[in-house]
């Protein structure tokens, strides 16, 4: 099946010679959008195309989402197909999975992604168990999304990042998506395919800007994303983390080093093309992440690569993650819990001594 | 306790206008009324004491907790259907037996939970269904399987952990699945097949008012008394009443959850009560006599189908097993065990069909005989298909096998066949 490799506009920095010029940008149209409008035009695209998608969750409905992802579509397709829960994660997560079972397609919203601790149980056993208990004939084709990610002294409850307690479930794929491009394209692909994906968005990430096609795209799930092609040091991240990378990346830039930045969008599972391909010609890697220490997407992402592209590595993984801390109230400590671009910048000129 | 008596079936006048004075929540008190006017504070009602001496409530009551006969089920039993809930009760008893002798020679594993005794319940709810009807059920699932037409055969490959089995030997005893005949689960945690019961329900709404089909399938989620103290039982009876959603909840009360007696457990035993607060009628039906369940089911299934909403239906019942296989059963009174032994439902329908002269004994013997054969055959078709082989390993876990990810080589990992052999590495 070929590949290709796709360069996206990000919406941070960007590389000076990158074949994505501004004038190309202005060469297609499109239109402007927030992210949270953009999952919101993925979301709407796809209900329109298909009867079967419906979106169940907490004050999704009249209140219209409580990121205002699912506004308008109340009024638009009907209380059944945008359904209202009573504050029952676990059940209506298992409401989801049995609709799905039975021909529907729901869009299943965790109001913050750490509700659904709650529904772990849905989410482990049913939802990534039941199509191999059932021998294939029972599939799943939920989406289960919501905002999660550690954001503006939040507390630690509402600071949760559970990709880390769900990458281990079988039968389940995991994408983040960090730009209003990607966010239309992942919702639309994960909502279209037939296994259950867990969309993971971020608190803090729904008031960025872009400028997408107008045109209807759909991106793949299982591919990461190239953000800045370097030759110095691979950096992967995802979520918030490639912002704070893409701010190091421009000091970094003006100290002369030349990262390659690759936001690796799909969590489970990992694009080991992509990231294989850029081990290959830098030989470093470094992985920021929002994610604790312990048992996080890096820890999983380290091992992966040291399986694979071992011989290639000139030094060892770095791997910068939150501390293993509940989120702290205090805005200070709450700073120092995840990975600031100062720290990225350090753990680069390290890497490249 | 008086042994089962052919005349305690016959309800004198019909069950449905008994009901429809339960069915609205408003009127759940009348019942409790009658149940003190038949003479008895329910907690001494019985003759049966537990091991510490605590009285045991046994609900045997009719439908009303009086003892006015309701209606005539006599007229709703023909001979072909006596002779289908029968066969259908003497399936379900039979291959129970059999696994249990299967699982003593080796033949099956893990945790095997028997049905023995609870079969009215089975036969009197699903073979009232349609195939487009579902039926979700627990890891106590062999008979639903069955009642629901799953092939003995495909099951007990599924129990010998064969290719051939309905699950194709990945979900073992506690997970019966079949597309075909509408079955979903097979639960191994208790409750957590009630909001994927209520999410089938939820479909079939969804399809009749989104889609506009002619849709009006009915669920009917199977449970015990154990997980009505479980949150997820309360989260769906809320949700099913609020969207009315075509559902009949049914509790197998057992009276145990392994070594856990029913009243140990719970502050307020009688289960059937718990549906009113949730605006869902609650009903207690004799889950020992296979015609007052099906009466009660009837009119349960018939109030989904229109459209009116969930029903909650505590069947009293007993399993003369113990929790499963591996379970020594000592806690229950040997007592208790023969009062419902001697309510045995296969028996009970047995005499009744016999003495109003519905079917004949030899016609009941060819079936029993016939499924002997059945069950028989059942075990050698298991016994003699193929273990799965390794290339299974790695199927079916995903629907789209592209999820398991794109490999160094740029191709996806299920279309490389040295992957696809059931490496652990992914």
């Amino acid at each position: 099946m070929p590949r290709r490799a796709k360069l996206i506009p990000n919406a941070v920095a960007a590389k000076a010679d990158t074949t994505t010029t501004a004038s190309s940008a202005d060469s297609k149209p499109g239109h402007e959008l927030l992210l949270f409008e953009a999952l919101r035009e993925g979301l709407e695209e796809e209900m329109e195309r298909d009867p079967r998608v419906c979106v169940i969750g907490e004050d999704v409905g009249h209140y219209g989402g409580s990121y205002k992802v699912t506004k308008g579509l109340a009024t638009k397709f009907g209380d059944l197909r945008v359904l209202d829960t009573p504050i029952a994660e676990n059940s209506f997560t298992g409401m989801g999975i049995g609709a799905s079972m039975t021909g529907l397609r729901p869009v299943i919203e965790g109001m913050n992604m750490g509700f659904l601790l709650l529904a772990f149980n849905q989410i482990s056993n049913n939802c990534g168990m039941l199509h191999y208990t059932s021998g294939g004939q029972f599939t799943i084709p939920v989406v289960i999304r919501g905002p999660g990610g550690v954001g503006r002294q939040l507390g630690a409850e509402h600071s949760q990042r559970l990709e880390s307690y769900f990458q281990s479930i079988p039968g389940l794929q995991m994408v983040a998506c960090s730009t209003p491009c990607n966010a239309k394209g992942l919702m639309k692909a994960a909502i279209r395919s037939d296994n259950p994906v867990v969309l993971f968005e971020h608190v803090l990430l729904y008031n960025l800007k872009e400028r997408i096609p107008d045109e209807d795209y759909v991106l793949c799930l299982e591919e990461a994303e190239m953000v800045r092609p370097g030759e110095h040091v691979t950096i992967l991240t995802y979520s918030r983390m490639r912002y704070h990378v893409m701010q190091a990346a421009k000091a970094l830039i003006n100290k002369g080093y030349d990262p390659e930045v690759i936001d690796i969008r799909s969590l489970k599972p990992f694009d080991l093309c992509t990231i294989g391909n850029s081990i290959k010609k830098t030989h470093r890697v470094l992985i920021v992440e929002e994610c604790m220490r312990t048992g996080g997407i890096g820890a999983s992402l380290r091992a992966a690569i040291i399986d694979n592209f071992w011989d290639y590595l000139d030094a060892p993984i770095m791997c910068l993650s939150s501390q293993d801390v509940p989120t702290p109230y205090a805005g200070t400590l709450e700073e120092w819990t995840v990975v600031q671009p100062a720290q990225i910048v350090a753990a680069v000129e390290q890497l490249c001594k | 306790m008086s042994s089962f008596s052919a005349l305690k079936i016959l309800p004198s006048h019909p069950i449905a206008g008994e009901y429809r004075r339960h069915s609205s929540p408003f009127h759940a008190a009348p019942a409790s009324r009658l149940l003190r006017s038949s003479g008895a504070n329910y907690l001494s009602s019985t003759s049966s004491v537990t091991a510490a001496g605590r009285p045991v409530r046994v609900l045997s009551a009719n439908v009303v907790s009086n003892e006015k006969q309701i209606g005539s089920a006599l007229a709703a039993i023909t001979s072909k259907e006596a002779l289908d809930l029968y066969e259908d009760m003497v399936l379900g008893r039979s291959f129970e037996d059999m696994c249990a002798q299967m699982y003593y020679r080796g033949k099956m594993f893990g945790f095997v939970h028997l049905y023995n005794g609870q079969e009215a319940v089975s036969t009197g709810f699903i073979r009232l269904l349609t195939a487009r009807d579902t039926v979700v059920s627990t890891y106590r699932d062999h008979v639903h399987a069955l009642s629901k037409g799953v092939p003995a055969r495909a099951v007990m490959a599924e129990l010998f952990g064969k290719t051939t089995g309905c699950c194709r030997g990945q979900g073992g005893s506690m997970h019966m699945f079949s597309r075909e005949h509408n079955l979903i689960g097979g639960f191994a945690f208790i409750g957590e097949g009630i909001p994927v019961a209520t999410g089938a329900a939820f479909s079939s709404k969804y399809r009749r008012e989104v889609l506009k089909e002619n849709c009006d399938d009915v669920t009917i989620a199977f449970f015990g008394d154990g997980t009505c103290n479980n949150g997820q039982f309360f989260e769906c009876l809320n949700m099913a009443a609020l969207w009315k959603l075509p559902i009949v909840f049914v509790v197998e009360n057992n009276l145990w959850a392994i070594g856990m007696s029913h009243f140990r457990a719970t502050s307020d035993p009688e289960i059937w009560k718990k549906g009113p607060p949730f605006g869902i009628p609650g009903v207690h039906v004799d889950g020992m006599d296979v015609l007052k369940v099906r009466e009660v089911a009837k009119d349960a299934v018939a109030r989904a189908r229109r459209g009116d909403g969930p029903t909650l239906v505590e069947c009293e019942t007993y399993r003369f097993r113990g929790h499963s296989l591996a379970d020594p059963d000592e806690l229950r009174n040997p007592d208790e065990k023969a009062r419902y032994s001697s309510r045995d439902p296969i028996a009970t329908l047995k005499k009744y069909v016999l003495e109003h002269n519905l079917v004949s004994e030899s016609e009941l013997k060819a079936i029993d005989k016939k499924i002997d054969e059945l069950v028989e055959e059942a075990v050698e078709f298991a016994d003699s298909s193929p273990a799965p082989p390794r290339s299974q390993l790695l199927e079916n876990v995903f629907a789209d096998p592209k999820g398991f990810g794109i490999g160094p080589d740029g191709k996806y990992r299920c279309e490389d066949p040295g992957f696809t052999q059931g490496t652990a590495q992914v």
